[in-house]
């Protein structure tokens, strides 16, 4: 589902070249739960971006389900993004003054999907437990709950892979034991997740566990012998 | 994403920031307005000159003193009475001028007229018997004088409806009564049926006219015999009117060269073209001016449009991340100051019409403005573009946003 074969990313700030990531190899499967961990300046940001097509590796090769992603212009990342990436933020990100249906339908109508539109993420906001909350603003929604609006919303294009970028930094912990649940529920259900974090509490719920440090790939083992 | 999807983004980003765009729709309204009632009132005045030139007579000229050329130096128009009485005669030969149906003079001056403890201030026109005649009056009550009248100068006046309204408040008949015209006693032998409004407030029903001769003994003094433009009613044959008036005043005036007139003859169509074009300049005048508030609108615009970019930075993120292209971040804000600009206009085009329907009613003197469906078109048309032009640069710094560093904007 995602491959990765030798990328590096070299920023420039100002004067300064900043290497990112210096060759990372990564393969995940589809249907795999993978955590990235690592400590803020380990290049898992900058990792996260290049999986969810926010940005291009400067060399390397990157195939996401199958499709070069560094060949691609602006509008063809930005249908990438729309069609096989589901974005899942740390600050929720919906957009304001906008109902929980309309945020969740978002993805469609800039897929310019008309038919079945609402019926769809109505379909998705059940799925994470909030079709009686379609009208609500974000503003009248709980942490947890924005969270799962923006599952339902990351969900509802049904994208190859579903990319959460510290989903609980923003949520105590009962939410955060909430909205982990319905990653494993989500993974049980065969889809892929790859899940960014710095807590080994939250990376626990993966079923393998990718170490990042100094732009390099450090370890990357199945939960079980990473728990050990 | 559709343009529907677009408007109803757009409605929401508005209506989320209900008072600054308002604010910001009120410049593009004024703007709007101001074209819109200012055209009116141009394009009101010239229909309302044009109007009052059409009721002189389509068979009318006008002699006008011009500027007179004494020993190399030019004075203005009018600078010199070079018309008198031996002019309107020669006119008046049928035989030198066959198409000249009447010709009369005109002397006439302000004055104060008094009846009983009324008095009031309007236009005293000395002239002969055939005034009604060239100048379309028709006398309701009384009679109009007589040539006789005129070569004896007796002090007989007749008074237009609005004179007679204005002294004779207690309903008493004029016809009969005497009144003092600048302390002279005049008798009134008759009263004008009423003509209507003129152009720029004036009002034809408000004169008096004497005979010309008793003008000159009484009114000015005696000193001045002065012919301030003579009316002369042609034959269906204007042109060849217009050539006999003035060989016959050239050879009064003893001017061998027609360059070196001392007067001019107006036609209708003469006047009509050159009170259209003065007209005209004071409509784009008018227009211009509002336009430039326009255009301010239009900054407005494009001020609160970069406001509203910097402040839905991580807005256009998510989108941008969720799989909006750069034309669908373009497009919502393009149609967001378009709709902006496009309802101030329409709301413009409502206050603009309803000023110009409101005007007349307010300052009575005014000519009733004409709103123009074309001066409409353009304004509103001018608004959305004016969204379209300043929206462009907003929305296109918007729509190159990158959604990483948007995302990371607090």
């Amino acid at each position: 589902m995602i491959v990765l074969e030798g990328v590096t990313k070299v920023y420039r700030m100002g004067s300064v070249e900043v290497h990112a990531l210096r060759g990372v190899d990564l393969h995940v499967a589809a249907g795999e739960f993978v955590a990235i961990m690592g400590s803020s300046g380990s290049g898992k940001t900058t990792l996260m971006n290049l999986i969810g097509c926010l940005d291009q590796p400067s060399s390397g090769r990157y195939l996401l389900d199958g499709i070069d992603v560094a060949e691609l212009n602006d509008n063809q990342l930005a249908a990438i993004r729309n069609l096989k990436i589901g974005f899942v933020f740390q600050s929720f990100n919906l957009i304001p003054r906008s109902s929980a249906l309309h945020n969740v339908e978002m993805p469609l109508i800039y897929a310019g999907s008309g038919d079945g539109r609402r019926e769809r993420s109505l379909e998705a906001l059940d799925a994470v437990g909030l079709g009686d909350r379609a009208g609500h603003q974000p503003t009248e929604l709980s942490g947890g709950q924005q969270q799962r609006v923006a599952i339902a919303r990351a969900l509802v294009t049904d994208p190859a892979v579903l990319l959460a970028d510290e989903p609980t930094g923003n949520l105590d912990s009962e939410s955060s034991l909430e909205i982990m649940k319905l990653f494993t529920e989500l993974h049980q259900q065969g889809r892929t997740i790859v899940l960014i974090t710095h807590e080994s509490d939250i990376a626990r719920f993966a079923s393998r566990v990718v170490r990042v440090k100094d732009g390099l790939v450090q370890s990357d083992m199945p939960q079980v012998a990473y728990a050990q | 994403m559709n343009i529907l999807e677009a408007l109803r983004l757009a409605v929401n980003g508005l209506v989320a920031n209900r008072l600054r765009s308002a604010l910001t729709m009120l410049g593009i309204l004024i703007g709007v307005g101001a074209v819109i009632l200012l055209v009116a009132v141009g394009n009101g005045a010239s229909a309302a000159v044009q109007a009052q030139i059409q009721s002189l007579g389509s068979n009318l000229l006008i002699v006008f003193p011009s500027s007179a050329r004494t020993s190399g130096v030019q004075g203005g128009f009018g600078s010199q009475q070079t018309l008198t009485f031996q002019d309107v005669q020669a006119i008046n030969n049928q035989s030198a001028a066959p198409d000249v149906v009447a010709a009369i003079p005109i002397s006439n001056s302000r004055g104060q007229v008094v009846f009983a403890n009324q008095n009031w201030n309007t236009s005293v026109n000395g002239t002969t018997q055939a005034f009604p005649q060239v100048r379309n009056y028709t006398v309701g009550q009384g009679a109009f004088f007589t040539a006789e009248d005129v070569t004896a100068g007796r002090k007989v006046a007749v008074i237009g409806p609005t004179v007679a309204q204005n002294l004779f408040v207690n309903g008493e008949d004029p016809v009969g009564q005497s009144i003092k015209i600048n302390r002279q006693l005049f008798r009134v032998i008759g009263v004008f049926d009423s003509k209507g409004a003129a152009a720029f407030g004036g009002n034809q029903d408000d004169l008096i006219t004497v005979p010309i001769t008793a003008a000159w003994a009484y009114l000015s003094g005696g000193r001045n015999k002065n012919v301030a433009s003579i009316y002369v009613e042609a034959s269906s044959n204007t042109t060849a009117a217009k050539n006999e008036v003035t060989q016959i005043l050239l050879d009064q005036h003893k001017i061998s060269d027609p360059a070196q007139a001392d007067f001019s003859v107006n036609s209708q169509q003469d006047i009509a073209a050159t009170a259209s074009q003065a007209t005209g300049i004071l409509t784009i005048l008018l227009g211009a001016i509002a336009a430039i508030s326009l255009v301010v609108g239009g900054i407005g615009i494009m001020n609160i449009m970069l406001v509203t970019v910097t402040e839905r930075t991580r807005e256009i993120g998510i989108r941008k991340a969720i799989g909006a292209r750069r034309r669908d971040i373009l497009l919502q804000f393009l149609i967001e100051s378009m709709f902006l600009s496009g309802l101030g206009g329409l709301l413009g085009i409502l206050v603009g019409a309803g000023g110009a329907a409101l005007l007349p009613k307010l300052v009575s003197a005014l000519p009733t403005p004409v709103v123009s469906v074309p001066s409409v078109l353009l304004a509103f048309g001018v608004s959305v573009g004016i969204g379209l032009f300043f929206g462009i640069y907003p929305a296109n710094r918007a729509a190159a946003l990158n959604p990483i560093e948007a995302l990371r904007y607090e």
